[in-house]
C-alpha cells in the first residue's frame, strides 16, 4: 500500500523586542533565574498588561512577508489553564481575531520545483516561564525570566507532504523572520520551537486521517526525524489494524521514538474569552503601508536577484540566501573580489566547511567578508595560487594575520612569477633528474603531457607550492625541447 | 471629635488651626477607641499616618502646597499599599505585603493625603453586605444590628462613624454607592476609565472603577480631582481631559432635566425609601429642573448579565491566585494538584468559590454562547438604553437601593435575594457610565440614599447635582448614633 503523509506546523517565534510584550522587563537571554521579572511577569495581584508596539509591528512585518492580510481589529484573548510557570493561570493569546490572516510560504524542493504552503493565521501571545525540574530533589524550580517573552505563532494549514518539506518550511519560516530581524530564530534556545501536526492517509485518499501533536521539537534535524518515526508509528499501527487516537506526543531524540503525553479527552478547555484589560488592537492602515515599505529584500527576491545578477546557479543561489547574514556576508565578500562566482564558491566551499568543522555560525566566522574577498583578490592578480590561497586562509581563520595580504607578506608566500627565478629552479631539476629527461625526450607528445607533470611536481616543491604554475609549464617546455 | 468634612479639615490646616498629625492622632485615638464596634479597619497604619502628617506639616511649613496636604483618608484594602499588607479581606492574601503602590494609592500620597489605614470589604469584593471578609463582617454605624452593605462597608462604615473623613472605594456593581446608600454617604462611581485600575486588586475587569466615598460631595469632587487621570500602565483608562470638579459644583439646576426611568420605581422597592426619593426629586424640581418619565427598557436583565460576566472575568483574575509565588499555600502539599486544589479551597471564602464556579461554567466549552457570547449582547443593549435615554436628559435619578440597610445575617444564606440588591445599580456598571449615590432622607433611622447617573465622563454635573442639592438639605450632615 502506497501510504502519504500529511503535516501541519504550528511554529513558535519569540520577537527580539528588547522588554516584554506586556511588561517593561527585559526579554534577554541567560539572566540569573527570575530576575528579569517584574510584577506586571510576576501576576502580583492589581497588575495590569500594557501591549508593547513594537510586537505588534513585528508581527505585522511577518504577515506582509508572507503576503497574508493583517487584521485591522485584533483581539487578545485569555487562554485558561493552571500551570506553576504560568503566573496568570492565563496565557494572553489570540483566537479569534489573530493579528495575521491567511497568507502563503513558498518552499523550494530537492527536484527543483517548489510548493506554495499555506499559513492559516499567525497570531501574537507570550511565552510562559521555565519550570526547572533537575537541580531541585523532590521539588521544581521556576523561573519566570521568559514569562510575557513576546511570541508569534505561525500556524500553517496541513499542506506538508513529507518530513522534508516539513524542514523546507520551517526553514523558509527562519529565513523569514531572520531577513525581517525580528527573530534570531535560535532553536538551540528556544527563540524558535515547532509542533508537527502528523496524520497519515492512503495516497488518493481525500480524508485526512486522525492526527497527533507532537510537542517542542527543538531543531530542524529532530523535526524530520520525528515526523518520519511518528509518520511511520501511525502506519505500522494502522497495517497492524489498530486506529490512530488524536493525542498529543512527545519526541524522545536519544530513543528516536514519540510517545503519548495525553489524550484529546485529557485536553484542557481552555475557556479562551476575550481580555477585559487590553482594548482590541486598531491598526491604521497607514501604519501597515510604512511598514511595507520597510520591508527587506525577502529570501526568494534575493535568490532570483543573485542569479540573475551574479550569474550563480540557483543551488549557489539558494545557499546564499538562506539567511540575511550569508546573503550580506557574500555581497561583501564577493565586491571586495571583485568577482561574484569565485566568491560564492569560497563561502559555500572553504567558509562554510570552516564553520562546520569549529562548529560556529557565520556571525562568529574568525574570517570577515572584507578578509576573504581580499583573499580572492590576490587569487585573481595572480599573487598567490588557489592552493595557497587555502593556506592563507587557513591563517586567517587562525588570527595569524589581519588580511591575506599580511598573512602572504609574513609568511612570503607571494608566488614566484620572476623567470629569472623559475628558470634557475627548472635548470637544477633537470640536471638532478638526467633519466626523466631522457625518457621525455624519447617520448611521442601524449606521453609527454604525462611526463611533464613530474617536472611540475619536482619544481612546485622546491618553490614551497609558490612557483607560477603557468609560467612553470610554459618554461619547461622550452627548456625540455 | 467633631465629624469633620475634608473641606472642613482643609480650611482648619489652612488657617492653622490644627496640624495635621493633631488632626491625624485624633483619627487614630478614635479608630483605636471605637473600631472594635464596627470593625472597618484591616489594617491601621499609624507610623505611617503620623509620618505622612508630619511630612506635610512640614512641607506645609515651607509654604509648599497641595490639594490634599496632610488630610488623613482610609484606602479600601483591595488597593495595593507599598510595604503594608494588602488582603481584600481574603485568606489568600492574609500574609500578603504589597511591593508597590496602586496608582490612586500613589496619586493620594503625591497630593499630601495621609493613609490611616485599609479598610474592610467583601472578600474580593465579592458582597453586597460586607460578611464575606475573612476578618469578620462590618457594622453598619447606624444601627449596629445591621450591614454596611458592601463591598466597600468598611470604607463606608469607617466614614460614616467619623473614624476617617473619607476613604477610597471600588465599585463594580454598586460597590461604591449602596455601602454609601446604606451608610448616609455621598459617594461616587466615576465613568470605566476615569480612574486607573493599576494596582487595585480585580474582581471584574471590565466593571471594577475606584471612587471617592465621603460626607459631600464636595468632598467626593476634592478627591475624584486626585484621584482622576490616564495612566499609561492601565490599557483601559482613558485620556480625557479633568474638569475643576470642585469649580464646577456651582453650576445650578435650572433647566436641567432628570430622567426618572419607571423600571426603578417597581414593586421590589421599599416604599420609604420611594417616599424619600420621590421627595429628593420634588426638592430638585424647586430647584429648577425638569422631571422627565424614561424608560429603560432592558433593566430586568442587568442582574443576570451581570452574574455572568462578572463571575467570568472573575474566575480567570482570581487565577493567579495559586499558592505558588506569593499568597496563601497549604501545608505539606503530596503533588501540583494537590497544592493547586487545597491553597484554592482553604484560601477562599464560600461566597468567591460560588462565582469562580459561576464563571468557570458560564465560559467553558459549550455553554459559552448560551451565557458569555449572550450576556455580552445583552450588555450593549443596556448601554444602548442609557444612550437613548440620555438623548433627552441630563440625568438620570432614582433610588440606589431597593431598601435600606437589612440585618446582619439576613440575606447571607440566599445568594440571589443578596444579588438583588444591586438591581439599581449593577447596570450602571454595565454601561460604564458614572453615578453617584447621596443621602435623602432617614428610614426608621436608617439612611436612604438617592442615584444620580451621568453621561460618559459627566461626573461634574452629577457631583454639582449633588452639592446643590446639600446646600438645601442636612441629610449629609447628620451624624449616625454615638459618632458625633
Amino acid at each position: 500500500m502506497q501510504w502519504e503523509t500529511v503535516i501541519g506546523l504550528e511554529v513558535h517565534v519569540q520577537l527580539t523586542t528588547k522588554s516584554k510584550i506586556f511588561s517593561g522587563a527585559s526579554t534577554a537571554f541567560g539572566a540569573e533565574p527570575n530576575t528579569q521579572a517584574c510584577a506586571v511577569d510576576l501576576a502580583l495581584p492589581g497588575t495590569l498588561p500594557v501591549l508593547n508596539e513594537q510586537a505588534v509591528k513585528d508581527a505585522i512585518l511577518f504577515g506582509l512577508a508572507i503576503d497574508a492580510d493583517i487584521c485591522r481589529d485584533s483581539v487578545f484573548e485569555r487562554k485558561n489553564y493552571f500551570y506553576p510557570d504560568l503566573p496568570k493561570g492565563y496565557q494572553t493569546s489570540q483566537m479569534d481575531k489573530p493579528i495575521v490572516g491567511p497568507g502563503v510560504v513558498e518552499i523550494g524542493l530537492e527536484d527543483g520545483s517548489t510548493r506554495r504552503i499555506r499559513v492559516h493565521h499567525a497570531h501574537l501571545e507570550e511565552d510562559a516561564g521555565k519550570s526547572l525540574h533537575e537541580d531541585f530533589s523532590g521539588m521544581s524550580g521556576i523561573d519566570l525570566n521568559r514569562a510575557g517573552t513576546p511570541l508569534i505563532e505561525i500556524v500553517s494549514e496541513p499542506d506538508m507532504r513529507s518530513a522534508e518539506e516539513a524542514v523546507a518550511y520551517l526553514r523558509k519560516i527562519h529565513s523569514i523572520i531572520t531577513y525581517l530581524g525580528v527573530s534570531d530564530g535560535d532553536m538551540s534556545q528556544g527563540s524558535m520551537r515547532c509542533d508537527a501536526n502528523v496524520s497519515v492517509r492512503l495516497k488518493g485518499e481525500e480524508e485526512y486521517g486522525t492526527r497527533a501533536e507532537i510537542k517542542n521539537i527543538n531543531s530542524f534535524r529532530f523535526v524530520e526525524r520525528a515526523i518520519k518515526v511518528e509518520a511511520q508509528r501511525q502506519i505500522d499501527l494502522i497495517e497492524d489494524g489498530g486506529r490512530v487516537v488524536q493525542e498529543t506526543r512527545l519526541y524522545d531524540s536519544d530513543k528516536n521514538e514519540t510517545r503519548s503525553m495525553r489524550s484529546k479527552e485529557e485536553a484542557n478547555d481552555y475557556r479562551y474569552f476575550p481580555c477585559p484589560d487590553l482594548l482590541p488592537v486598531h491598526i491604521e492602515q497607514s501604519l501597515i503601508d510604512q511598514l511595507r515599505d520597510t520591508l527587506p529584500e525577502l529570501p526568494d527576491a534575493k535568490r532570483l536577484r543573485f542569479e540573475q545578477q551574479y550569474g550563480l546557479s540557483t543551488y549557489d543561489a539558494a545557499l546564499l540566501t538562506a539567511e540575511r547574514c550569508i546573503a550580506d556576508y557574500f555581497e561583501t565578500a564577493a565586491s571586495t573580489a571583485g568577482d561574484a562566482k569565485l566568491a560564492a564558491n569560497w563561502v559555500n566551499g572553504e567558509l562554510s566547511a570552516a564553520l562546520n568543522r569549529d562548529n560556529l555560525h557565520l556571525s562568529q566566522s574568525p574570517v570577515s567578508a572584507e578578509q576573504l574577498g581580499g583573499l580572492i583578490q590576490r587569487i585573481r592578480d595572480n599573487t598567490i595560487s588557489g592552493k595557497i590561497a587555502k593556506q592563507v586562509f587557513e591563517a586567517l581563520w587562525n588570527g595569524e594575520g589581519d588580511s591575506a595580504d599580511a598573512v602572504i607578506e609574513s609568511k612570503g608566500l607571494k608566488q614566484v612569477s620572476d623567470s629569472g627565478a623559475l628558470e634557475a629552479m627548472i635548470d637544477e631539476v633537470i640536471a638532478a633528474n638526467p633519466a626523466q629527461v631522457e625518457q621525455y625526450r624519447a617520448a611521442d607528445d601524449g606521453k609527454r603531457k604525462k611526463l611533464i607533470g613530474f617536472f611540475v611536481g619536482q619544481i612546485m616543491k622546491a618553490s614551497k607550492g609558490q612557483a607560477n604554475p603557468g609560467m612553470v609549464n610554459q618554461l619547461l617546455g622550452k627548456k625540455l625541447g | 471629635m467633631p465629624s469633620y468634612t475634608v473641606a472642613d479639615i482643609i480650611r482648619g490646616l489652612d488657617a492653622g488651626d490644627y496640624s495635621s498629625e493633631e488632626i491625624t492622632r485624633q483619627y487614630l485615638d478614635a479608630i483605636a477607641a471605637r473600631d472594635g464596634q464596627y470593625n472597618s479597619f484591616i489594617t491601621v497604619t499609624p507610623e505611617l499616618a503620623i509620618a505622612q502628617a508630619q511630612a506635610a506639616d512640614n512641607a506645609r511649613a515651607r509654604g509648599e502646597s497641595s490639594l490634599l496636604g496632610g488630610v488623613p483618608i482610609a484606602h479600601k484594602d483591595i488597593f495595593c499599599t507599598d510595604g503594608i499588607r494588602t488582603s481584600c479581606a481574603s485568606k489568600m492574601l492574609d500574609n500578603f505585603i504589597a511591593p508597590y503602590n496602586a496608582t490612586v494609592v500613589e496619586k493620594m500620597a503625591a497630593a499630601g493625603a495621609v493613609t490611616l489605614g485599609k479598610t474592610n470589604l467583601d472578600e474580593f469584593a465579592m458582597g453586597s453586605s460586607n460578611e464575606t471578609s475573612f476578618y469578620g463582617p462590618v457594622r453598619n454605624p447606624w444601627n449596629r444590628d445591621c450591614v454596611p452593605g458592601g463591598s466597600s462597608g468598611g470604607s463606608a462604615a469607617a466614614v460614616a462613624a467619623g473614624l476617617a473623613p473619607a476613604a477610597t472605594g471600588t465599585d463594580t456593581g454598586g460597590s461604591i454607592r449602596q455601602p454609601a446608600a446604606l451608610c448616609g454617604l455621598t459617594g461616587l462611581k466615576p465613568t470605566y476609565g476615569r480612574v486607573s485600575r493599576y494596582g487595585m486588586i480585580a474582581f471584574a475587569s471590565s466593571l471594577d472603577q475606584g471612587g471617592p466615598m465621603a460626607r459631600t460631595a464636595e468632598d467626593c469632587a476634592i478627591l475624584l480631582q486626585t484621584m482622576a487621570g490616564f495612566d499609561e500602565r492601565d490599557s483601559t483608562s482613558m485620556d480625557v481631559a479633568i474638569p475643576d470638579y470642585r469649580a464646577a459644583l456651582d453650576t445650578d439646576m435650572r433647566g436641567q432635566k432628570i430622567g426618572i426611568p419607571k423600571e426603578y420605581f417597581s414593586a421590589g422597592l421599599d416604599p420609604a425609601i420611594g417616599d424619600a426619593v420621590h421627595a429628593a426629586l420634588a426638592e430638585y424640581q424647586k430647584m429648577g429642573a425638569e422631571l422627565v418619565d424614561i424608560s429603560l427598557p432592558h433593566t430586568e436583565l442587568a442582574v443576570p448579565c451581570y452574574y455572568v460576566i462578572a463571575p467570568a472575568e472573575a474566575s480567570t483574575n482570581l487565577s493567579r491566585f495559586d499558592g505558588v509565588r506569593y499568597g496563601y499555600r497549604c501545608e505539606n502539599p503530596s503533588d501540583l494538584d494537590d497544592l493547586y486544589t487545597r491553597s484554592r479551597a482553604e484560601g477562599f471564602g464560600d461566597e468567591v468559590k460560588r462565582r469562580i464556579l459561576v464563571g468557570t461554567y458560564a465560559l467553558s466549552a459549550g455553554f459559552y454562547d448560551a451565557y458569555y457570547r449572550k450576556a455580552q449582547q445583552i450588555r450593549r443593549l443596556i448601554k444602548q438604553d442609557f444612550t437613548d435615554a440620555f438623548q433627552q436628559v441630563d440625568i438620570i435619578a432614582g433610588p440606589t437601593t431597593p431598601n435600606p440597610a437589612f440585618g446582619l445575617g439576613e440575606k447571607v444564606s440566599d445568594p440571589v435575594t443578596m444579588y438583588l440588591e444591586d438591581i439599581y445599580t449593577i447596570a450602571i456598571n454595565l454601561a460604564g457610565l458614572p453615578a453617584l449615590s447621596l443621602p435623602v432622607g432617614l428610614c426608621d433611622g436608617k439612611p436612604a440614599g438617592l442615584q444620580l447617573i451621568g453621561r460618559d465622563f459627566d461626573e461634574a454635573r452629577l457631583l454639582a447635582a449633588a452639592h446643590q442639592y446639600q446646600q438645601r438639605s442636612d441629610w449629609h450632615s447628620r451624624r449616625a448614633p454615638d459618632c458625633d
